[in-house]
C-alpha cells in the first residue's frame, strides 16, 4: 500500500478510537465504544502489515499468536474482582513494548538521528520504563504478593525521586550529544528504578488512581514512540489516551478525596513540587 | 521518519485537547471500564512493534521488535477482552 493510503487508513482508525472513547463515557454506549476501539486497533494493525516497510512476517506472526494467547487466557479466566490488577499488568506490558520499540529502532538506524528523534526516543524509553515497573508494583500490591508487601519506601523517598529525575535530564543531554544504544539502555535502567520508587510508597487503597495515571503514561510512551518512527496513528492514539487518562486520574482523585500532585510524585504526604516522571 | 516535527506536534496537541474534552463528563461506575478500555487503546504501540519486528534487518532489532509485538498484543487483546467483560452489566 502506498503511504497516502496507509495514512488515510490510519485516519479511519483514529476516528474509531475517538468514537470508542466517547462511547465509553456513557453506560448506554459503553459496550459499543469498546467495540469501536477494538475495530480501530484492527484497522491500524492490518494497515501496518500492508506497509512497504514490513518485509518479514515470521516474528510478527509468532509474536501476535503468543501475545493473543496470553492476553485472551488471562482476560477470560480472571475473576471479576481481580480485574483492576490485570489492567495494571497489561498496562505495564504496553509500556514495556514502547520501550522496546524505541530501543529497537535505535539499532535499525544507519545515519545519526536528528535531536528531536533522539529526545523522543529517550522520552519513550523513560515513560515506557516508568510505566513498566510502576505497573508491576501496582499489580503486586493489588494481588497482595508477599515480597511486594514486604518492600517499604526508603527514608527521603522524595529526594531520591528528585535525584533520579535530575539524572534523567542529564542523561537526555548526554544522549543528544552522543547518540548510542548504550546510553539509551542506561536511561531505561534509571527509569525502571524511578517507576518502582514512584509507586512503592503508595498504599493499596490508592492503587486504582495510580493505575489510571500509569495508563496515561503508557499512552504518552506510545505517542513518544510515534515521534521516533514518524507514525501518525501512534501519536494520535497515544496522546488521546495520555490526555484522557490524566483527566480520568483527576476525576478519580476528586471522587476518592485524594490529591493529584500526591499521586503524581509518589507520596501521600503534603504535595511536593518535585519534578514529575515525564 | 518522514513526518516533519511541526506536523507531529500539531497532531499531538490537537489530540491532547480532544482527549481532555472527550472525558470531561463520566459517571463513577464507568471509571474502571474506561481506564481498562483506554489502556487497550494505548496498546497501539503494537503498530510500532510490527514495524520494528518486520523490518527484515534481523539480529537484536528483530528480537526487540518480537518482544514488543508479544507484549503489545497481550496489552491489546487482554485489554479489550477484560473491558468487554467489565461492561457486560451495561449491555442493553
Amino acid at each position: 500500500m502506498s503511504p497516502v493510503w496507509i495514512n488515510l487508513s490510519y485516519l479511519v482508525s483514529a476516528i474509531f478510537f475517538i468514537l470508542g472513547l466517547k462511547g465509553m463515557t456513557r453506560p448506554k454506549t459503553a459496550v459499543r465504544g469498546n467495540l469501536y476501539g477494538s475495530l480501530g486497533m484492527l484497522i491500524a494493525v492490518v494497515t501496518t502489515l500492508l506497509a512497504a516497510e514490513v518485509v518479514s512476517f515470521v516474528w510478527i506472526i509468532v509474536g501476535v499468536l503468543i501475545g493473543s494467547g496470553i492476553g485472551a487466557y488471562f482476560a477470560i479466566t480472571i475473576k471479576m474482582e481481580k480485574m483492576p490488577e490485570m489492567v495494571a499488568l497489561f498496562n505495564g506490558f504496553g509500556g514495556a513494548a514502547s520501550m522496546f520499540v524505541a530501543g529497537g529502532d535505535f539499532w535499525l538506524r544507519t545515519g545519526v538521528p536528528t535531536s528531536d528523534v533522539i529526545i523522543s526516543t529517550a522520552l519513550a524509553g523513560i515513560i515506557g520504563a516508568v510505566t513498566l515497573t510502576g505497573s508491576l508494583v501496582a499489580f503486586g500490591k493489588l494481588a497482595e504478593l508477599n515480597f511486594i508487601k514486604k518492600l517499604k519506601a526508603l527514608p527521603g523517598q522524595q529526594i531520591i525521586n528528585a535525584v533520579l529525575a535530575v539524572l534523567l535530564l542529564i542523561l537526555i543531554i548526554v544522549i543528544v550529544n552522543n547518540p548510542s544504544s548504550g546510553w539509551y539502555w542506561t536511561i531505561v535502567v534509571v527509569s525502571l528504578v524511578l517507576g518502582y520508587m514512584l509507586t512503592i510508597s503508595i498504599g493499596g487503597a490508592d492503587m486504582p488512581v495510580v493505575i489510571a495515571l500509569l495508563n496515561s503514561y503508557s499512552g504518552l510512551a506510545a505517542a513518544a514512540t510515534g515521534f521516533v518512527i514518524g507514525n501518525t496513528i501512534l501519536i494520535i492514539a497515544g496522546s488521546l489516551v495520555g490526555a484522557s487518562g490524566l483527566i480520568l486520574t483527576k476525576v478519580m482523585c476528586d471522587a476518592m478525596n485524594r490529591s493529584l500532585p500526591a499521586v503524581l510524585f509518589g507520596s501521600l504526604g503534603p504535595a511536593s513540587d518535585g519534578p514529575s516522571a515525564d | 521518519q518522514s513526518l516533519p516535527l511541526v506536523i507531529g506536534l500539531t497532531i499531538f496537541m490537537l489530540a491532547v485537547f480532544l482527549g481532555i474534552e472527550l472525558i470531561s463528563k463520566i459517571p463513577p461506575t464507568l471509571h474502571t471500564p474506561l481506564m481498562s478500555g483506554s489502556n487497550a487503546i494505548s496498546g497501539i504501540t503494537l503498530v510500532g512493534a510490527i514495524l520494528v519486528a518486520g523490518n527484515g534487518a534481523g539480529g537484536l532489532a528483530a528480537f526487540l521488535g518480537f518482544l514488543a509485538v508479544v507484549m503489545a498484543t497481550v496489552n491489546v487483546v487482554g485489554g479489550f477482552l477484560v473491558t468487554h467483560r467489565m461492561l457486560q452489566k451495561f449491555k442493553r
